[in-house]
């Protein structure tokens, strides 16, 4: 939170451009799809796992969403279609990582290339383009403002400070940070360790899912290439958050401002000049002093 | 109150428990006693309902019942395992809860957690166990004895009729060692039946109505504590005495 409060103090002083409305819009807005993925994938790596098939499921979620559209069908029914695909996947995952004990990281990598492949299927590899009568409103939801903010970052606020309630408050994310901190304990203690396991699955592929629908408002087209290698951006943006990959630890701030960092990051470096060749090595790196960062601090906890 | 009918137990071509039999009377406290891999383990947990056995049946109140975690907490079993089974990195309140977290409903419909009700209820079990834990701490922070107190605590939430103690003066100092024999005494006086597995010759003898004995998943022994002796317990454990 802070990193991110002087990096945007920082950049409006060195750069004119930097704080003004309309990149701060922007900025927004761009992180505000991956932040929306990044909260349910803070929740799977808060049970020790990791999903790598977000990225394709956005893929997969938005195609059959623009396919349902623009087969003239109202945006409810194709938003529905959309999600309800996700929600396979999600499932899938949840059931595989779950019931069947398998490993998290191998299953989402099968989820990845599956959903993706699905999208390359159905969509025929064309790209859609025509949303049919509700397009307006598609265009609208993902692309249009309120208040000055972009849609998608009022859905974040709303969805960060839902998800901040719920990993406070509700007995689900207790086991979620449970089964992250002794697996082996939660289950003696009779908590259905598989249930609260598919659920997260389930959570992150949704999330996945209405990040896309969202994102197809706003490119006003989707091809079957939609959200490829958002998978690391997201997964990215949770470590940098505070999640640790070994598990009982994460929440919904730090998943959102993981996001904004990056965001910032790219962004500056655009508004700086700096060669967007180098944009992956900074982002690269910033995750690695990411976890240097909680190492040192965990390192400090133990001492104490 | 509980019995097993010889009760046996394979992983694969393992054989971890082979015909055993074992009576467990309310206030009573049963000492198991064996070497590492004696089956001791594997028969606590076929009790607390985490395993099913493969052979024989488990006996509740004379009623023949099928055990799960859950059912069996329901019966009023509770088990405090060797390891401690708890989450570091939740604090003691939310471990003592863990699995059975108190709850309150918000506007009528949405339940949320009751962090308040939790921190007070295991503040008082602390309380009552002498233990200076605190209820807010991580148990990452914790020594031996206040994990022990968390275990503890967590065991005794729902007032149950047995308690599996599975090495409970393992990793504490040996004032707190004390502390935890009161404990079991003043958990048998109140009628709660205890299964405690222990290597500590000394803190079996001091508390144990009885001593029953394994080795390699055989059931060598099972006597009163005044009929037997650390001497004759040693050599049924390790196998100079065949049988008592």
């Amino acid at each position: 939170m802070l990193t991110v409060a002087a990096l945007a103090g920082g950049m409006s002083l060195v750069s004119e451009p930097f704080a003004s409305a309309d990149n701060l819009f922007n900025v927004s807005r761009n992180f505000a799809f991956i932040g929306l993925i990044a909260l349910g994938q803070t929740a799977v790596i808060a049970t020790g796992g990791i999903d790598l098939s977000v990225g394709s499921v956005m893929g997969l979620a938005g195609i059959v969403t623009g396919l349902v559209l623009g087969s003239g069908q109202p945006l409810a029914l194709a938003a529905a279609a959309g999600l309800g695909c996700a929600l396979l996947c999600g499932l899938v995952n949840g059931a595989l990582v779950g019931y069947l004990r398998l490993s998290p990281f191998v299953v989402t990598l099968g989820m990845l290339s599956i959903a993706r492949s699905l999208a390359l299927v159905i969509s025929n590899n064309r790209m859609i383009h025509d949303f049919g009568p509700d397009e307006d409103l598609v265009l609208a939801l993902g692309g249009g403002r309120f208040l000055g903010l972009a849609n998608p970052v009022w859905l974040l606020l709303v969805a960060a400070l839902s998800a901040a309630a719920w990993f406070r408050y509700s007995r689900l994310a207790r086991y979620v940070l449970a089964v992250g901190g002794n697996e082996v304990s939660t289950r003696l203690a009779g908590v259905p360790v598989a249930r609260v396991k598919l659920m997260v699955y389930v959570l992150s592929s949704l999330l996945a899912g209405a990040s896309a629908i969202l994102m197809i408002g706003w490119l006003g087209a989707v091809t079957n290439a939609l959200g490829q290698g958002y998978e690391l951006r997201v997964i990215a943006s949770a470590v940098i958050g505070g999640a640790n990959l070994m598990g009982g630890e994460g929440g919904a701030f730090g998943a959102v401002a993981g996001a904004a960092l990056i965001e910032l990051i790219r962004n500056s470096l655009l508004l700086l000049g700096v060669d967007p060749y180098w944009q992956g090595a900074f982002v690269g790196g910033s995750i690695i002093v990411a976890i240097l960062v909680e190492r040192g601090r965990r390192g400090r906890q133990t001492a104490g | 109150m509980l019995e097993l009918r010889s009760v046996g137990m394979h992983f694969g071509a393992v054989e971890a428990l082979v015909d055993v039999d074992l009576e467990l009377r309310a206030g009573e406290v049963l000492g198991l006693m064996g070497d590492n891999g004696a089956g001791k383990s594997t028969l606590l947990k076929i009790v607390a309902g985490n395993f099913a056995p493969t052979s024989g049946r488990v006996l509740w109140d004379d009623a023949e019942v099928d055990l799960s975690p859950l059912s069996a907490r329901e019966l009023g079993i509770e088990a405090v395992y060797q390891d401690l089974a708890l989450c570091d990195n939740l604090s003691a309140a939310a471990n003592v809860f863990l699995g059975r977290e108190l709850s309150r409903t918000l506007f009528g419909v949405l339940p949320v957690l009751d962090h308040a009700a939790m921190r007070r209820k295991s503040a008082e079990l602390f309380a009552e166990l002498g233990s200076d834990t605190r209820a807010d701490d991580l148990v990452r922070q914790m020594s031996g004895g206040q994990r022990q107190a968390v275990a503890i605590a967590r065991a005794r939430l729902s007032s149950p009729r047995l308690m599996l103690l599975d090495e409970p003066t393992a990793a504490i100092s040996v004032r707190q060692i004390a502390e935890v024999l009161e404990l079991i005494r003043s958990l048998k006086e109140q009628g709660v039946g205890i299964l405690l597995i222990s290597h500590r010759m000394s803190d079996v003898f001091a508390v144990a109505d009885r001593i029953l004995v394994l080795r390699r998943g055989r059931k060598v022994a099972d006597k009163a504590t005044a009929d037997s002796s650390p001497e004759e317990v040693t050599a049924l454990i390790t196998g100079a005495i065949e049988a008592a």
